[in-house]
């Protein structure tokens, strides 16, 4: 019952430093207007007479106005950045960009001095920094190096601003940079989806260390040290019992060996083994770490890319690891008559892929679905609080807000470990399936 | 139409994992001793379930 309390109260604090922040700034979370729609939609109500002070227009005639969106805030959370934000610090990360014809470019996003909300107050080179994202200055003139954009003394960054314009009967966002009166397009990175998630192919490619690779690469280290921390333990340890964290990873590893590996695998189990631990462990590591609040909020699970890239690996594992009788299930299924056969294999093959898209979809879906919905119940206390228009609101909905967080955060710890178990299950009876000996004498 | 089509998914889902969840409820309550096989195959079988409802997500976002 303590223990509850004190992690209440320390909740409760955090959330109430978060609001004191915004009513002191009156400008968080509150980047991402789309000026299209901002005067109708919100214009009148909340912006009436004493709220001016709040809105800020540049030389280009954009007005940043203080309206919380909670889906673009949400959104903005949950996406990989070229910054590592720890509370109001900022880790710069290495950038590695490559403009085709123009060839690779090495530099630290510590340059652009971005601020809380990853708006830079610096070019650097013809880049900046939006929305935490490197942005490539679509202007020849623009000069090199290091050019302020933003009003540094004031602290305050309105010169980079995004415009949502339908074109061909889609939305199209594009970021402008405003220098000296002229706005001027900035082009995002581009993403190999099509356009479905992103913008699709753009002028420059980002190659660069982002919060989810440096992510990936601290849970790498983590855990190769933690199991061969392990491994030196056991070797030495021989006939003791096991002390420490040997017991908690002993605990998963043997769970996963006997449950997972050797009911799916039959006498294989031995050689899928490490393969199934280093997809468990690996995305349960990279689950619990993006629970941390805080801390980067590395959201690598919720990154399609990332379960996109597992998804394939487990694919290439299943399909080569296929037998004979695998693929004669699939092409050719055996005692089924020849026009049902004729069906059937188109309905096999297209399984083959459904199967790691689902996988994708699966653990993308529940660890993104999780995120966000901590971040809109975070985001309740400035909807009420009229984003720091009506304090007395939000420090109210601050209790509310906590417990929701709380038991959304309980629930998030158990998805975490289920989402890595059913990756790993899911793994590793395709993976049965495939290898499996059939016994035809007696089926058909 | 997407939340239209979200929704139905949602629903033929929710019903397909409740069907597991009571009837894994019911054998567990039968045989308790075989409680870890009847929860990791309720886990697969829901995850399975889970997959043809992501699929129907997926496609009311693609189709607009």
């Amino acid at each position: 019952m303590r223990k509850i309390l004190i992690s209440f109260l320390s909740v409760f604090c955090f959330a109430f430093l978060a609001t004191a922040q915004n009513d002191h700034s009156g400008h968080d979370h509150s980047a991402h207007d789309h000026s299209s729609h901002a005067e109708g939609a919100h214009g009148d109500d909340a912006h009436g007479d004493g709220h001016s002070s709040h809105d800020h227009t540049n030389e280009c005639g954009y007005t940043h106005q203080d309206v919380f969106e909670p889906g673009a805030v949400a959104f903005h959370h949950i996406s990989d950045q070229n910054v590592y934000s720890i509370g109001p610090i900022n880790i710069p990360l290495p950038c590695i960009m490559y403009v085709p014809g123009e060839g690779f470019d090495f530099f630290s996003s510590g340059n652009f001095k971005a601020d809380a909300h990853g708006n830079g107050f610096y070019a650097y080179d013809r880049w900046v920094i939006y929305e935490g994202s490197v942005r490539r200055i679509m202007d020849e003139s623009f000069p090199m190096g290091k050019v302020e954009i933003g009003d540094v003394a004031s602290g305050h960054m309105y010169n980079l601003f995004s415009k949502t314009k339908e074109v061909d009967g889609k939305d199209k966002t594009t970021v402008y940079l405003c220098h000296n009166g002229d706005a001027i397009p900035c082009d995002s990175k581009s993403y190999a989806d099509g356009g479905f998630l992103g913008g699709g192919m753009s002028s420059y490619y980002d190659f660069s260390i982002t919060k989810n690779v440096f992510t990936m690469l601290l849970m790498f280290i983590l855990l190769a040290w933690l199991f061969i921390a392990m491994a030196r333990k056991y070797a030495n340890n021989i006939g003791k019992a096991p002390s420490g964290a040997q017991n908690l990873m002993e605990t998963m590893f043997v769970f996963i060996q006997d449950e997972v590996a050797k009911p799916f695998l039959g006498n294989k189990w031995e050689k899928y083994t490490p393969f199934l631990m280093a997809l468990f462990f690996f995305i349960l590591a990279l689950n619990l770490f993006g629970q941390v609040p805080f801390f980067g909020g590395s959201n690598v699970t919720g990154n399609l890319s990332f379960t996109v890239v597992i998804a394939v690996i487990a694919f290439f594992v299943v399909t080569f690891s296929g037998n004979k009788h695998y693929w004669e299930h699939i092409l050719w299924m055996p005692g089924l008559p020849a026009w049902v056969k004729v069906i059937i294999t188109p309905v096999e093959i297209m399984g083959m892929f459904i199967k790691p898209l689902t996988l994708t979809l699966r653990l993308f879906g529940n660890i993104t679905a999780g995120h966000m919905v901590i971040v809109i119940f975070v985001g309740l206390i400035f909807i009420f609080g009229q984003n720091g228009m009506n304090p007395a609101a939000g420090y109210g909905t601050i209790i509310a807000s906590t417990v929701l967080t709380m038991f959304m955060m309980a629930i998030e710890l158990l998805v975490a470990f289920l989402q890595a178990f059913v990756f790993t299950i899911l793994t590793a009876s395709y993976i049965g399936a495939a290898v499996e000996e059939h016994h035809h004498a007696e089926e058909h | 139409m997407i939340a239209i089509g979200a929704g139905l998914a949602v629903i033929g889902a929710g019903l397909g994992i409740g069907i597991i969840g009571s009837k894994a409820m019911e054998a567990i309550a039968r045989q308790p001793e075989a409680v870890g096989d009847i929860r990791s195959n309720m886990i697969l079988m829901a995850a399975l379930i889970e997959g043809a409802a992501l699929i129907a997500i997926l496609l009311a976002f693609f189709v607009k």
